[in-house]
Formats: C-alpha cells, structure tokens, sequence
C-alpha cells in the first residue's frame, strides 16, 4: 500500500506541474466541452421559440387565385408577401424556406367543386426549414377541411361521414423527457468526459515514462510491478475523476442558463443528479483508466500511445450513436454492457425517470469487475519484460 | 558480491548471453569489458533482476535472485543504460521517489541525501528541476538515485558515456571511493583504456560468452601477450568495436 501511494504521490505532483496536462485534463477538456454545447443548444433553442411565435412570412405566387384562402393564413399569423419571380430557384439558394403557389386554374377548379390545386415549394433536405414548411401545411389541412364541411352540410350530408375514423394524439412525453430528447448529447459528454480526463496520465506514465527512459530504473527497485502500476493507474483514475467533477459541476452551472422552461420541458441537474452521475460514471472512469494504460503499456514512443489512445476515444460514441439511430426499449440485460449501462443510466437521470436500485448496482458492480480484469491485463503487461526496456 | 552462474538468455534466435559466469567480489571493482553488442548490457540486466535468465542463476550477497528477488534487489545500486530522469521534479525529490520505494523513512532519506550531495558535489542544482541539466549532473543525479539506500553491490552500465573529461575523472575517483568503502562495485565498458586503468579484475565477453578473465596481469599472462591491448585482442578474437568511443 505504501508504495502504491508514494507511486500515485509522486505521479500526481509530476503531473499537476505539467501545463499541458492540467491544460488538457483539468479546463479544456470538462470546460469547453459544457461551455461550447451549453452555447450552441442556448442559441438553438432561441431561435426555435422565436420562430414558433412569430409570424410567418410566406412568399405566395398568384395570391390573386385564392383571396380567401390568403385571408384565411392571414388569420394564422401567416403573413403573405409576395413571391419571387422563380420560387424553385429562390428555394434551391436557399433565399426563401418555403413558397406557396396558387396556379391560375385554382379558382375554375373552386368554382366547379374540383380539387384546386396549391403547390408547396421547399427542400426537406433543409432541417430549419421543417417548422415553417409544417405550419403552412397545417394551415392548408385546416383550411381544406373547413371547407370541405362547410360544402357536404350545404348539401344536408354530416361531414363526419367522410370521417371513418377519428385520429385524436395524445403525447405521452413528460416535460422532463422531451428535455431528453434535448439533452440525449449529455451522457456523452459525461462518458467521454471518463476517457478524456485521464488520457494525458495514462500515456505520460506508461509510454511517456518509457520514451523518457526512466521506467527501467524504476522497475529495478524492489517492489512488485504491480504496485507500481497500480499507483500510476490510481494518479490516472484520480485525474479522470476530478476531470469528471469539473464537467458535472460546469454543466449544473450553465444548464440554468437555457431557455428550456419556456419550451415547457423540465430539467433535473441538481446536486443529487450530479452526485448520482459521478456514482453511475465512477467504474467507467477507472475502466477507461486502465485500458488506457493497457494500450500505452504496448506503445513505445508518446506520439504512439497518442494515437492508440486517440483511436479508444471513438469506443464511448458507440452506444450513444447507436441508441440515437436505432432507439431501443432498454433491457436489464444491457445494465451489465458497460458504456451501454452508463449511456441508458445518464439518460434516465437526466429525464428524471426512477432508478431502479437493481440497475443501477448492476451497472455499478459490472462496470468495476471489469475495471479489475483490465487493471489485472495492465498488471500482467507490467510484468513482461519488454516493457522495461526503452531503446 | 555478485555471482553470475552460467547465464543464458536469447531473444529469438540471437543468443546475447549464452553461458555467462564470474564473480564480482567485495571491495573490488569489476569490469565488463566487450565490444558493442557483445551481450554487457543483457547480462548486467539479468544481474539486477530486470530480466529472467533462460537458465543459470544470479546470486548476491548469497542470495538466490530467483526466488528472492525482492531481496536481491535491496542490496543492488543500480545505475542502467536507461538512466531517464524526471524532468518535472527536481533532483533531491527525484532521489527521494526512489528512496521512498527502498522504503526509507524521511529522516534517513535526508541524512542520505546530504552525504551523497557531498560526494558528489551537487549542491548547486540539487533543488533545481532536471529539465535542462547537463549530461554530468544527470548522471550524477542517477547514480545518487541508484546509491540512496547505501547498497552493499553496485552495478553500472557504460558509466562514463557521454561524459566529458572533467566527469569522467570524477567518475573514476568515485567508483574507487565506492571500492574503498568495502563495496562490490561492477560496471560495464567497451573502452579497453578505461578497464585496465580501474578495475581489480576484468571478465572479457563476447559473442554472449566469457572470453577471458582475471586481473590485468592475469589477463597478459593467459594470452601470452605483452601488451594488455594485444590481450584484449587476442580474448576477443577480433580487432572489431574494442576502440570505439
């Protein structure tokens, strides 16, 4: 234990004097991560509500055709203006989101109680543009039943009759969990948060150590290897950790700043959720530890461990890419994947959904069983003699 | 004292040491003499431990090195050819990582630590980081790291490389005052001069194998020649890598 301790000491105040590791580890990587997605959602999030309550303007192209549907969008706080001169093109520049066009035949067609046709011009390859492009629909579904009663009752015929079926939806998201939908880049952040943290440590005293050829002195001395290894991943595990609190605690900070409340969606990151974050990422942490110092104890240079490890950084999108495409009901099973556990965990907590007792041990214990078997791999590597020798 | 008992060792099909045996005795200086690549290296870190024989035994101070490793480490000095220092720290707290882990107690560690500041005349960079010093203050601030735990058996790879002539001499002079201290003192060397200037005995190796070894009259004597250089020549088999340096 002794030794463990002084190895972790020793590691740490190395460290902490190292610029760019407390650079790398302590402010960029929890600080910029929260800052800069804190500030693109805030400006996301603005832009959604201004458009939701403004008005729309809406390029119509032959508004003559049609005064009354015109006046009926006017009631929707649709404002029409007129059209450019080639809705396509303005479209396709990207100058309008969306045109309306209302050919000359629309009022023959009205008058003779055919479908008159309206076209809607946009790109649904443009994603801003979806909102805007839904209200006009809407506007015109709305319209067209109106109408469409109005015309059956003149003839003494109940419009429900071309009703067969009543579709009524009813939303089944909370407040907190469509803040979900929001905050589904968090875990994320959080579990890479696990890696970034301790990756300058795990490379400086393994590959580093070697490149620097100090590791053969420090192997001749007379303890275990094991120990020394296991100190060098505890300093690595600690930088991680810390790494970690810094995220959680910059998040609490700027999560408040969002608009979100006006959306109507509630957000749980008080200090029981940071507190439970750091719990459910804790076996993660040390994990990503010592696989880290797995794969920098196979390095033999810095630069190469840099790269292997740079490679590991891609392992933690790998549920969240996967549950954002394919979103899948969860499982107890999946509580003992980790990186999945975390993910589905994180998630949970930040929807304030109940966590179950069961799942969240089971993460928990799984997560630092298989930490062990990775710092028991770290430890066998130390343990070879190759790793010793530097030139 | 340190024993070397028919030492094996090859990585692949290259045998760097294939049947290494002598004896380092106490109050002596030893030298491992050997052109570049004869297998001085391998041996010396099958003799502290770093790395397992494929077969013979290292025994110290009557200690078997297998098992007793741990042991054995305890009474080695050892001053690699990997001599990194951590830049970060500065030389007394580099020292003092290494005597923590021999177990030292900070009193002592102190005590060591002046005595050695002394010896070695480091008193002007001692509580200076490392990043930046010169070859000779790294090296002595390795060999104060290697001898803080005041070893009984001291073993030096290649000491003096990259030494000028002022720290060569001082290095010599201390080696001589480690032997004046009762110690086992066993360094390696590819310069003939340097061998035959310093040391009580000297074991000729080669191809992974011991060629010759005795004190330097020995030497003169086994090989029939005048000159210990001719000697040297002679043991070895080949005029090839013995100037070098």
């Amino acid at each position: 234990m002794k030794t463990i301790g002084r190895v972790f000491r020793k590691e740490t105040i190395e460290n902490l004097r190292d610029r760019r590791t407390m650079l790398n580890a302590l402010v960029m990587g929890p600080l910029l991560g929260p800052v800069l997605l804190v500030g693109l959602l805030s400006l996301e999030l603005r832009r959604e509500i201004h458009r939701a309550e403004k008005p729309l303007d809406l390029p119509v192209a032959g508004e003559e055709h049609a005064p009354t549907l015109v006046a009926f969008l006017g009631g929707r706080n649709i404002q029409v203006k007129p059209a450019p001169a080639d809705p396509e093109r303005a479209i396709r520049d990207q100058d309008e989101e969306v045109v309306l066009k209302i050919g000359a035949d629309f009022g023959k067609a009205w008058e003779a109680g055919d479908p008159a046709p309206v076209e809607i011009v946009f790109d649904a390859s443009r994603r801003d543009s979806q909102g805007s492009v839904g209200r006009v629909r809407d506007a015109l579904e709305t319209y067209d039943h109106q109408v469409g009663a109005l015309r059956l009752l003149a003839r003494g015929i109940s419009p429900s009759i071309v009703r067969p079926i009543a579709i009524v939806e009813r939303d089944q998201s909370t407040a907190a969990s469509r803040s979900g939908l929001f905050l589904g880049f968090l875990p994320y952040m959080l579990i890479i948060g696990a890696f970034v943290g301790g990756m300058y440590l795990a490379i400086d005293t393994t590959a580093g150590e070697r490149e620097r050829q100090s590791l053969e002195p420090l192997l001749a001395n007379p303890v275990p290897r094991w120990q020394i290894m296991a100190g060098k991943l505890a300093a690595t595990s600690a930088f991680a950790t810390a790494s970690q609190v810094l995220t959680l605690a910059a998040f609490a900070a700027l999560m408040p700043l969002l608009p979100i409340a006006r959306l109507g969606i509630r957000l749980s990151f008080d200090l029981r959720t940071c507190v439970l974050a750091l719990l459910i990422t804790l076996p993660l942490v040390i994990l990503a530890s010592a696989v880290q110092t797995i794969l920098a104890a196979f390095a033999k240079t810095y630069r190469e461990a840099q790269s292997y490890l740079g490679v590991l950084l891609l392992a933690p999108m790998i549920p969240s890419v996967i549950l954002m495409v394919i979103p899948v009901k969860q499982e107890i099973w999946m509580m003992t994947v980790p990186l999945l556990s975390q993910h589905l965990l994180l998630m949970k907590l930040v929807r304030a959904e109940t966590i179950l007792p069961t799942e969240c041990a089971l993460a928990v214990v799984t997560g630092l069983l298989l930490a062990t078997a990775a710092a028991w791999v770290a430890a066998r590597l130390y343990e070879r003699e190759s790793l010793a020798i530097s030139a | 004292m340190i024993e070397a008992i028919d030492l094996h060792k090859a990585f692949g099909a290259i045998k760097a040491a294939d049947g290494v045996s002598f004896r380092a005795e106490d109050g002596q200086i030893t030298g491992l003499l050997g052109p570049n690549g004869a297998g001085k290296t391998t041996t010396l870190r099958m003799l502290y431990t770093l790395m397992r024989p494929d077969r013979g035994q290292v025994v110290v101070d009557g200690l078997e090195a297998w098992p007793d490793t741990v042991a054995v480490r305890r009474r080695l000095g050892v001053l690699p050819d990997a001599r990194g220092l951590y830049k970060r720290l500065t030389a007394r707290e580099n020292i003092a990582y290494f005597a923590g882990l021999h177990g030292l107690d900070e009193a002592t560690t102190r005590q060591r630590c002046d005595r050695l500041i002394k010896a070695l005349d480091m008193a002007d960079f001692i509580d200076r980081r490392t990043e930046g010093f010169s070859q000779g203050q790294r090296v002595k601030s390795a060999i104060a790291r290697a001898l803080v735990h005041d070893p009984r058996n001291v073993i030096l790879d290649e000491p003096t490389n990259g030494l000028d002539v002022m720290a060569t001499r001082n290095m010599r002079a201390f080696l001589k005052q480690l032997r004046d201290e009762g110690r086992c003192v066993l360094f390696s060397s590819h310069i003939m001069q340097e061998v035959a200037m310093l040391c009580d005995r000297i074991v000729v190796i080669a191809r992974g194998r011991v060629v010759a070894q005795g004190s330097p009259d020995d030497l003169r004597t086994q090989t029939g020649q005048a000159s210990l250089e001719d000697a040297f020549v002679r043991a070895i088999g080949s005029e090839e890598g013995l100037f070098a340096g």
